[in-house]
C-alpha cells in the first residue's frame, strides 16, 4: 500500500546518509589517494636521491628532459599492476604463482629477496650517512633506525602506520625549499625539462640508464598490487586508482625535478660532481646554498632512507610469504605467522647489521644487488604483460591493442636499458650508485 | 603414498611395454566417485594427446605408468568440464581447508595405491600445503628421486585430508557438473566462514557465497567487514542481495544499505518484504555513531500486567532472534517504556506474577539521539547486555546489544 510514499521517503534519507559518509572520507582523503603515492614515493630513495644530485652536479640541467619519459615509463607499467590488483582482487606473486607455477615463483621470490636486501641496505646507509652531518655516530642512529622500523609495523596498526607513511610522503617537499634556496635559472631548467639533448659521452649516457633503472623497481609492482588488493577498491571506481597511480607517478618526478635543479645551481656551477653519496651532496651545498639548504637536504635524505627502509622489508616479506603460500600480514600473531615475521626481521638485522660491520664490502654487495635487479625487472615485466593480457583473468580489462603497443614499447625500453646498466655494472665501467657506502 | 608431482611427466607404457608418451594431467570425475583419479592424460608431443581410464592402468610408480591395453584403445582427449584436473585446477591454487578454517594454496597432492584385480587405482588421500610439497616441487628433475624422499622424511609435513578440502570454482554450471556444494563450508560457525570470505579474491568470495544457502550466507555476511559487505553485495544479483538483507540483523543490513550506491540501494529495498524493508529505512534515518545508528528494531517488549506465564508463551511464538532475548521490555498503558525485565527473571518466578513487579530497580535508557560514546559509557557503568532506546515521545524503538559495543570498541581500537 505504501509503496509510492516508501520510495520517496527513501531517496533523501539515502542522499543524506551518503553524504555524511563521503565527509567523513574526505576528512581521511587518502583513503583514496593512497598506495599509488606511497609506491612513486618510495622510489626517491636513498639510491634514487644520489643518482638524481649526482645527474645535476654532472650534467646541470642537461638531464631533465628524462623526466616526462620516466613519468611515462612509471605511469604506464605502476597502471597496469594496480589494474591487475583491482580486477583479479590477487597480488602479483599470487598470479605468477597460479598461471606460471611454483618453481619460477620461487626463484622470482629468490631474486626478490637479493635485490631487496641490497636496497634496505642502501637505505640504512642512507640514514647514516644523513644523520652523521647531523653530528649522530651510525652506531646509534642505524639501531635506532632499525628499532624504530621494526616497532612501527609489529607494534602499531595498520592505520597508523598508513597516516604515518602518507605523512612522510609530505616531507619531500623539503627538496622543493631546497631548489628554491639555490636560486636556480628557472628558464634554462624549463627550457632544458621540454627539449631533449643526446650527449654521446659515455658519462652521460651512464647516468642516463641509472636515472631509469632507479626509477622503475620490481618489488613496487608488487607492493602496488598487493596495496590495491587490500585496499578492495571496487572495479566501477577503478578511475580513483587510476588517479591515485597518476598523482603517484608525477609528484615522484617532480620532486625528482627539484632534485636535480638543486645540484645543477649549486654543485654543477661550482665544478662539485665528485659527490660520492647523497650526504655528501648535501653537505657541499652547505657553502654554496646556504647551511638551510643543505640541512633541508640532509634532511629529506634520512626521510626518503627512513620510509624506504620501513616499507622495503615489509613488503618484501609480504610478497614472498604470498608467492609461497605461507600466512603473512600484520594483523597475524607471531606464531600464526612465523616465516612472516622471521624474514622481515632478518631483512632489517643483516640490513642494517652489515653498515655497521667494519669490513663489509657494501659497494659490491650493492652492485651485486643492482645485477640481479637487472635481470629480475624484464622478468617481471614480461610476466606482468602475459598476465594483464589474459582474457580469463582481466576479461574486458585486458590491455587495448594502443596501451599494448605503449606498454611492450616501455617494457622493450626498460630490458634493452637494464640490461645495458647490468653489462657496464659488470665490467665496471659503472657510476657509483651506491650511497653512504664507504 | 605417491605424490601428483612423482607421477606427472612419467613416462606411459602400453601391455607390450611400448612407450606412448608423457603424463600431463590426472582427472577426478566427481559425478562418477569423488576420490579416484579416473583419467590420465597423455601427451605425445605433436599428436593428439590421449585418455587412459582408471580400468585401463595396470600399476603406476614414480616415473613409469604401465597400461594393461594397447595404444589403440585408448580413446582421443577433449576436454572436459566435469573433470576436476589436479595440474590445473588444484596445483598451486587456493582452496578452503574446512578442518582448519582457512584459505591455503596447494603445493602437491598425495595420493594412495589401491590394487583391484590385476589394475592400480589411485585415490587423492589428502593435499600438501606445506615445506615438503614445496621442496619435491623446487627439486623434481634436479636431484634424484630418491634423495628427495630421504629429505622428505626430515621435513614437517603440513596435509589436509581430502575430506576437508573445499575447491573454490567460479563458474556456477561447471560447479554443477564438479558436484562441488559447500556443504562442508556450511557448517562452520558463521564468522569463520567471514575469515575465509575476507581472503578471497572477489570472483571467488561470490562463488562461496552463492552455493551457501541464504540463511548460512546471510549470517556470515553479518560477520564481514563493513566495507567488505558492500561490495559483496554490490556482486551479487538483486534478488539474491534482497534475500540477504532481509536475514540480516536489521541494524547490520542498515549500514549495508546506506553504504551501497543510492540507485542499487533502491532495487535491492523493492525487492526485499515491504515490512523489513520499511524498518530499514526507518533505521536510516539515524547518524551512523548515535544510539539510533547502533540499534536493531527487533526486540520483545510486553505490558506491566502480562504474567510470567503469558509471557512464556509469547516468547516461544516470537519471530523475535535469540540475540534480542535476553530482556523483556515493559510498557505502561500509554505504550511509554516502563521497565526491563532480565529473562533469567522470568525464569526463577512464579508462572503468574505479574511482569511489572519483576523489573529491575533502575530503567536505563536512551534517546536515539545520543552519542555513541555516551551510550558506550552507560553499558561500561551498568554492566549491559543490552540497552532500549526511546524516541521524543519516550515510545520504544529499538535495544543496542552488547555485541555491537564489543565490535565498536574493537574497531575503534584497531
Amino acid at each position: 500500500m505504501a509503496g509510492a510514499p516508501l520510495k520517496s521517503r527513501l531517496a533523501p534519507l539515502l542522499e543524506q546518509r551518503r553524504l555524511r559518509a563521503l565527509r567523513r572520507r574526505l576528512l581521511v582523503l587518502f583513503a583514496v589517494i593512497g598506495p599509488g603515492l606511497i609506491t612513486s614515493n618510495v622510489d626517491n630513495d636513498a639510491g634514487g636521491i644520489y643518482t638524481y644530485s649526482l645527474a645535476g652536479a654532472q650534467f646541470g640541467y642537461l638531464l631533465l628532459w628524462t623526466l616526462i619519459p620516466m613519468t611515462l615509463i612509471l605511469y604506464v607499467t605502476e597502471e597496469m599492476t594496480a589494474r591487475m590488483g583491482v580486477v583479479t582482487g590477487k597480488g602479483l606473486s599470487d598470479l605468477i604463482r597460479e598461471e606460471f607455477g611454483f618453481r619460477i615463483t620461487f626463484f622470482l621470490m629468490l631474486a626478490v629477496l637479493a635485490v631487496a636486501l641490497g636496497n634496505i641496505l642502501a637505505e640504512f646507509a642512507g640514514v647514516a650517512a644523513s644523520l652523521e652531518l647531523f653530528g649522530v655516530s651510525r652506531y646509534v642512529s642505524v639501531p635506532a633506525a632499525a628499532v624504530a622500523v621494526w616497532l612501527l609495523v609489529v607494534r602499531g596498526t595498520s592505520k597508523s602506520v598508513e597516516k604515518i607513511f602518507l605523512t612522510i610522503c609530505v616531507f619531500y617537499l623539503t627538496y622543493v625549499f631546497s631548489a628554491f634556496l639555490a636560486k636556480p635559472d628557472w628558464l634554462t631548467a624549463a627550457y632544458h625539462t621540454l627539449r631533449p639533448t643526446i650527449e654521446w659521452r659515455s658519462n652521460y649516457l651512464l647516468l642516463l640508464l641509472a636515472l631509469v633503472g632507479s626509477t622503475v623497481a620490481p618489488w613496487q609492482f608488487f607492493y602496488l598490487q598487493s596495496a590495491m588488493v587490500e585496499k578492495r577498491v571496487p572495479r566501477d571506481r577503478y578511475w580513483e586508482t587510476r588517479a591515485d597511480v597518476l598523482v603517484g607517478s608525477v609528484s615522484c618526478m617532480v620532486i625528482v625535478f627539484f632534485i636535480m635543479v638543486c645540484c645543477a645551481a649549486t654543485l654543477h656551477l661550482a665544478g662539485r660532481t665528485d659527490i660520492r653519496d647523497a650526504a655528501e651532496a648535501a653537505e657541499a651545498l652547505r657553502p654554496l646554498a646556504g647551511p638551510y639548504a643543505s640541512a633541508l637536504f640532509a634532511f629529506g635524505l634520512l626521510n626518503a632512507s627512513l620510509f624506504a627502509a620501513s616499507i622495503l622489508p615489509l613488503s618484501t616479506a609480504f610478497v614472498i610469504c604470498e608467492g609461497l603460500g605461507v600466512e603473512a600480514g600484520v594483523d597475524k600473531s607471531f606464531r600464526e605467522a612465523p616465516v612472516f615475521y622471521w624474514l622481515y626481521t632478518a631483512l632489517i638485522v643483516v640490513g642494517a647489521g652489515l653498515i655497521l660491520l667494519p669490513g663489509t664490502p657494501l659497494v659490491r654487495l650493492m652492485v651485486l644487488s643492482q645485477v640481479v635487479n637487472g635481470f629480475l625487472l624484464p622478468v617481471v615485466l614480461i610476466f606482468m604483460l602475459v598476465l594483464v593480457n589474459r582474457a580469463d583473468l582481466m576479461g574486458e580489462w585486458r590491455n587495448s591493442w594502443g596501451f599494448n603497443a605503449v606498454a611492450w614499447a616501455t617494457v622493450g625500453v626498460m630490458i634493452v636499458l637494464t640490461l645495458a646498466l647490468v653489462y657496464l655494472g659488470l665490467t665496471g665501467a659503472r657510476v657509483s650508485l651506491t650511497p653512504g657506502a664507504e | 603414498m605417491i605424490h601428483v608431482t612423482e607421477v606427472l611427466d612419467s613416462g606411459v607404457y602400453d601391455a607390450q611395454g611400448n612407450y606412448v608418451g608423457r603424463v600431463r594431467e590426472l582427472c577426478l570425475v566427481p559425478a562418477e566417485q569423488s576420490n579416484r583419479i579416473a583419467r590420465l592424460v597423455i601427451s605425445r608431443g605433436r599428436y593428439q594427446p590421449l585418455v587412459a581410464r582408471y580400468d585401463q592402468v595396470a600399476s603406476i610408480a614414480p616415473g613409469t605408468v604401465r597400461l594393461n591395453t594397447g595404444e589403440l584403445q585408448l580413446r582421443p582427449y577433449e576436454p572436459d568440464e566435469g573433470w576436476l584436473t589436479v595440474r590445473k585446477d588444484l596445483l598451486d591454487q587456493q582452496i578452503i581447508d574446512i578442518h582448519g578454517r582457512k584459505v591455503v594454496r596447494v603445493n602437491d597432492v598425495d595420493l594412495v595405491e589401491q590394487a583391484t584385480d590385476g589394475r592400480m587405482e589411485l585415490r587423492v588421500a589428502q593435499v600438501d600445503v606445506g615445506l615438503v610439497g614445496a621442496m619435491r616441487r623446487l627439486l623434481k628433475g634436479v636431484v634424484a628421486p630418491g634423495w628427495i624422499r630421504l629429505l622428505q622424511k626430515r621435513l614437517p609435513t603440513r596435509v589436509i585430508p581430502w575430506e576437508f578440502v573445499d575447491v573454490i570454482e567460479t563458474d556456477p554450471l561447471r560447479r554443477v557438473k564438479l558436484k562441488l556444494e559447500h556443504s562442508k563450508l556450511a557448517r562452520l560457525h558463521p564468522a569463520d566462514i567471514a575469515d575465509i570470505i575476507e581472503e578471497l579474491a572477489p570472483a571467488e568470495r561470490e562463488a562461496v557465497i552463492q552455493t551457501l544457502d541464504s540463511e548460512t550466507a546471510a549470517e556470515a555476511l553479518g560477520e564481514v567487514q563493513g566495507d567488505l559487505q558492500v561490495r559483496i553485495l554490490e556482486g551479487l544479483d538483486k534478488e539474491h542481495a534482497a534475500s540477504l538483507l532481509e536475514q540480516m540483523p536489521p541494524d547490520e543490513a542498515a549500514d549495508v544499505l546506506a553504504g551501497l550506491p543510492a540507485a542499487t540501494a533502491r532495487e535491492v529495498l523493492e525487492d526485499m518484504d515491504r515490512q523489513e524493508a520499511r524498518e530499514l529505512v526507518e533505521l536510516l534515518r539515524f547518524e551512523e555513531n548515535t544510539a539510533g545508528g547502533l540499534m536493531t528494531p527487533e526486540l520483545f517488549a510486553a505490558s506491566e500486567t502480562t504474567t510470567v506465564a503469558g509471557a512464556a508463551t509469547t516468547l516461544r511464538e516470537t519471530e523475535v532472534g535469540v540475540d534480542s532475548l535476553d530482556t523483556v521490555y515493559l510498557l505502561n498503558e500509554q505504550n511509554v517504556l516502563s521497565g526491563a525485565v532480565p529473562v533469567g527473571r522470568l525464569l526463577r518466578a512464579t508462572p503468574e506474577t505479574p511482569l511489572g513487579r519483576l523489573r529491575t530497580e533502575q530503567l536505563v535508557f536512551v534517546d536515539t539521539e545520543a552519542k555513541e560514546r555516551q551510550v558506550v559509557d552507560l553499558f561500561d557503568k551498568y554492566n549491559l547486555r543490552s540497552l532500549p532506546v526511546v524516541d521524543a515521545e519516550q515510545k520504544l524503538v529499538g535495544i543496542i546489544t552488547v555485541d555491537d559495543i564489543v565490535n565498536r570498541l574493537w574497531q575503534a581500537h584497531r
